[in-house]
């Protein structure tokens, strides 16, 4: 076990502490009353976790692809069962958006919830232990629990909290996730009776045949392609994202669909390499159909949060896309991708809860030409909006980027097809803005206005501080990246080497197939277009 | 013969004895309930004072040891919290409540022979004790001019005699061939027979029949939803819990004699497993009665008790019972919430549930625990019986039976979930009324969230006891 990792040398168990306040301040919460303490105690609590987790990003060492900070305890000997928890590359940068994600849907709820307090303090504190869970263990056991132990506070925060339909949206989350995630544990039960060990590092050095990883990879893949979303399985991420509560939305988007491609990572790519160079092709497609719907979809939409949530389906196509490359570029770029979405969707669904909070309403046609009387507002959306479809110098430019890199390095066709995707985004994101900030600038959009043009105040300091902090993660990474691909380099490195390595259990005559395959459809597409 | 073997057992019957004399008198329903609580605790720390015990009793038919132990203490513990749950009969007529505490009694004593019984005609024996206890107690609920728990009673006994004949004709073939009905007779012989006779298999299965029927599992399931509605609240209570352990006991008896691999008889079983849990779990779908639900609910359990008891093995086996005792605990929590929402002891429908974290918070939390523990998300002791009782199976390389049973819960989550958005999500106008709970009660209901929670999360321990039991089988 330990040349996998390096064990904590701080002076204390930063991992468990992380995991454990939220826990802790989630049982407090319980004993709380009044729902100005308990507002309170939630920001609290959050910030804390955040602040106790930055030693994870300063002390972090990039030369090396070992799991850092270990702690490892017994728990469940009969079973071969530790308690273990670690960081690589690759999971840090999630643990740390999900900290620092937190603190501001607890902001963004300020308002927007009006009752029971109590239980939602409660349940978004145990959310966010769950899904540090998920980041942090390194062992599929523990991995599964918090997977699935995340569903019972996301289900009731979209079935308390929701809209009018969230009764539809909460079921239908709850058993695509389900579905997909039980076949994930019949693989993580095959694994631990063919290896003996429940220890990720273990599991991925192990050399399994390829027809055995085959099914661990399509057992799996159900599971992280439903949670990504990717196309076909995306349709209940649309009503889910509509119905739940601002804090529900931003959670959904920045963090939860973060643990579909976390989970090709960590499981499909370094478990089953050969599988996984077998159905890169099929991947591959799917993404770039995610990519192009998903636009498609968000383009057609009236309902602004339905218009966003169609817009996460196109941007995890590209994360997909980039995961699939199987090259550096393209999982750096994948990686950077899933905080960009996690930075700028999250910041879209706050400026979308804080426009429900004043107009009541979702349609675009409510909530046009805000631009005269909401300018910081309309500021802050234009930044965002141009974050979320890649312009150069915000945050998501970089990480479409180098996915489109890593494609057209790789193939050719693959990265043609997602461009169009990158037009899509800019089109509809346009669009949205466009009428939100100009469109029928008399004045006279919203029911609310008294005709004075004054109904609607500008955000107050609570939004922009919660909006500002984003912001400067936009231009942040967008003008200076490095820090972060540094963080991951080492870590993606060793996973593409892993994947190579897979290469040689791949039945040769295989790979020249799918090759073929996807130069029939190109040459196909290239009748079309000549056509 | 040492009487402390039998000390468990001689505290039922002083417990029956003292019931007996209660019901000739005119005891408070309140005292009533003291005596018998204060009896099914001793009865409990006297099976658990006995566990270490071993012996061999009445000509070698009873047999004490850790695995017999294990179960009578989940038996009286399960009685114990049954009379614990349902504090002055709400649901039974009120001049027949000490001979309700006496008929129960009775049946957890057969219950308690059941799971130490080595011998065909013994276990025959508890087993009917045990029935007969509870074809009386059915129809012993309130009339509120409905009579739906004379059919109850009626259908219960109908079936349970039916099942008894099948489950005597199955032991006719076995004593036929076998010339036998000691267990440890039937070790020997039983393997090598089955392999070579098919008639060995039928009078097995067969003589399963009757375990099948306590156990609410297909084939012998077709009672369950209508006794569950039809009996009191409380009746039913004790019907989904503790025959369920008792049956478990045996069956795992049963199937340990046919030893580890004879593929004919496991793939019988696997077929009633996988056709249990599928008929419960899509029965279950479109119920409104939630003790109709958790009947088909009952039926899609026993599959998955079933998974594990054929997977037969250190682990199969204990993970078997350490399913059972967490589904008995999930089980007590949903009804510890059907049983306070209806203090006229009438039925629970959804409609019922509406508005419930308002009107009770602690209701409805526990009703939530059993609930998402019973649909097998984690961290509660559904999840991690699921997860053993799968691994077990994978184990002997049933990938098909595993990958059916995940789906299976993947479904049933669907009507578990309903119960908790009634309870959490849907207001109702009219529903605004508190449900209030005594103290004890609250007591009672934090108790099994943290059971259904700790137990989950801490397996080791409780894997470890089963382990030790399978041992000894």
């Amino acid at each position: 076990m330990e040349q996998y990792l390096i064990y904590n040398t701080l002076s204390y168990p930063i991992l468990s502490v992380v995991l454990g306040i939220p826990l802790v301040g989630a049982l407090i919460a319980i004993f709380l009353k009044g729902d100005g303490l308990l507002k309170s105690w939630g920001l609290l609590v959050t910030l804390v976790t955040a602040v106790v987790s930055l030693p994870l990003y300063i002390r972090f060492d990039p030369s090396t692809a070992k799991y850092q900070f270990a702690e490892v305890y017994r728990w469940f000997p009969a079973l071969h069962l530790n308690f273990s928890v670690g960081v690589d590359g690759i999971s840090v940068l999630l643990v740390l958006l999900t900290t620092f994600v937190m603190p501001l849907c607890i902001l963004c709820s300020w308002n927007y919830i009006k009752d029971r307090f109590k239980e939602f303090i409660f349940v978004v504190l145990v959310m966010e232990a769950a899904m540090l869970g998920v980041f942090i263990c390194l062992n599929t056991f523990l991995f599964y629990i918090f997977w699935e132990a995340m569903l019972i506070p996301m289900y009731l925060l979209i079935a308390v909290w929701g809209g009018q339909r969230k009764d539809y949206a909460s079921i239908k989350f709850f058993i695509y996730t389900l579905t997909g995630s039980v076949f994930l544990l019949v693989a993580i039960i095959a694994l631990f009776i063919k290896t003996g060990t429940f220890f990720i590092p273990e599991l991925m050095a192990h050399h399994y045949s390829y027809q055995y990883q085959m099914w661990i990879f399509l057992a799996c893949a159900l599971a992280f392609a439903i949670k990504i979303p990717m196309f076909p399985l995306h349709t209940w991420l649309p009503a889910a994202h509509v119905e739940a509560p601002t804090a529900g939305s931003v959670i959904l988007a920045s963090i939860l669909l973060k643990m579909g491609g976390y989970g090709f990572l960590r499981f499909c790519l370094p478990m089953a390499p050969a599988a996984a160079l077998t159905c890169m092709p099929y991947l591959l497609a799917l993404s770039i159909m995610s990519i192009i719907f998903g636009g498609y979809l968000a383009l057609g939409q009236s309902d602004i949060k339905k218009l966003i949530a169609y817009s996460s389906v196109g941007h995890m196509g590209f994360v997909t896309l980039g995961i699939f490359l199987l090259n550096v570029q393209g999982i750096k770029g994948a990686m950077l991708q899933m905080i960009n979405h996690g930075i700028t969707t999250g910041a879209l669904f706050i400026c979308i809860g804080i426009i429900y909070e004043r107009t009541h309403s979702r349609e675009i046609k409510d909530n046009s030409a805000l631009g005269m009387m909401m300018p910081i507002y309309i500021t802050f959306l234009g930044i965002f909006t141009l974050s979320s479809f890649a312009f150069p110098g915000t945050n998501s430019f970089v990480g479409e980027l180098l996915v489109l890199i890593g494609a057209f390095s790789k193939y050719k066709l693959v990265g043609a097809l997602a461009i169009p995707g990158a037009i899509l985004a800019a089109a509809y994101m346009l669009r949205l803005f466009q009428k939100m900030a100009w469109a029928d600038s008399d004045g006279h959009a919203h029911h609310h206005d008294d005709g004075d043009h004054h109904a609607l105040k500008d955000l107050n300091g609570r939004e922009i501080v919660t909006l500002l902090f984003l912001t400067v993660f936009v231009f942040w990474i967008g003008l200076h990246p490095a820090p972060l691909l540094k963080v991951m380099d080492a870590s993606v490195t060793h996973l593409v080497d892993q994947v190579n390595s897979g290469m040689q259990h791949l039945p040769p005559m295989e790979h020249h197939e799918h090759h073929a395959w996807l130069l029939q459809v190109g040459s196909l597409l290239k009748k079309l277009v000549v056509f | 013969m040492h009487l402390s073997l039998f000390l468990p057992e001689l505290v039922l019957i002083l417990m029956v004895v003292v019931l007996f004399f209660a019901s000739l008198g005119n005891i408070k329903a309140g005292s009533l309930q003291g005596i018998t609580l204060v009896l099914a605790a001793l009865a409990t720390l006297a099976a658990v004072a006995t566990f270490k015990q071993q012996g061999l009793m009445f000509y070698e038919a009873y047999r004490v040891d850790v695995y017999s132990q294990i179960f009578k203490i989940i038996i009286t513990g399960s009685l114990f919290l049954v009379v614990f749950l349902g504090p002055g009969l709400s649901g039974v007529e009120r001049q027949v409540k000490p001979e309700y505490y006496l008929f129960l009694t009775i049946s957890s004593m057969g219950l308690v022979f059941l799971s130490s019984a080595v011998e065909l005609l013994t276990i025959l024996l508890s087993l009917e004790i045990s029935s007969y206890a509870l074809y009386v107690i059915i129809p012993l609920r309130r009339q509120d001019g409905f009579r739906i728990q004379m059919e109850a009673g009626i259908k219960y006994v109908l079936f349970g005699a039916f099942s008894t004949g099948i489950t005597l004709f199955g032991i006719s073939y076995i004593f036929g061939l076998t010339h036998s009905t000691y267990l440890t007779d039937l070790t020997k012989v039983i393997p090598g027979l089955l392999t070579s006779q098919p008639l060995a298999i039928i009078g097995m299965v067969m003589m399963l029949c009757g375990f099948f029927y306590k156990l609410a599992m297909f084939p012998m399931h077709f009672w369950t939803p209508d006794i569950y509605q039809g009996a009191a609240n409380e009746t039913t209570t004790f019907i989904a819990t503790v025959p369920k352990v008792g049956a478990v006991a045996l069956l795992i008896r049963l199937v340990f004699l046919v030893g580890v691999d004879v593929s004919q008889f496991t793939w019988v079983l696997a077929a009633f497993a996988v056709l249990s849990m599928t008929i419960g779990n899509l029965s279950a779908l479109v119920q409104n009665d939630l003790k109709r639900l958790l009947a088909y609910s009952s039926i899609a359990h026993a599959g998955y008790v079933m998974v594990g008891i054929l997977s037969v093995g250190e682990l199969g086996t204990s993970s078997a019972i350490y399913y059972i005792l967490g589904y008995v605990i999930m089980n007590l929590a949903c009804f510890y919430a059907i049983y306070n929402l209806a203090p006229e002891g009438g039925n629970v429908t959804f409609a019922d549930l509406k508005g419930l974290h308002r009107r009770s918070p602690l209701l409805a939390f526990t009703l939530g625990a059993g609930a998402f523990g019973m649909a097998g998300i984690p961290p509660t002791v559904g999840f991690t019986g699921k997860f053993v009782v799968f691994t077990a199976a994978i184990q002997k390389g049933f990938y098909a039976l595993v990958i059916l049973g995940v789906i299976n819960a993947a479904i049933s989550a669907f009507y578990y979930l309903k119960m908790v958005r009634a309870a959490y999500s849907q207001d109702d106008e009219q529903q605004q009324d508190k449900v209030s709970l005594g103290i004890s009660a609250q007591l009672l209901g934090i108790a099994l969230i943290l059971a259904i929670v700790l137990i989950g999360i801490f397996p080791q321990s409780f894997i470890e006891l089963a382990k030790q039991a399978v041992a000894v089988l």
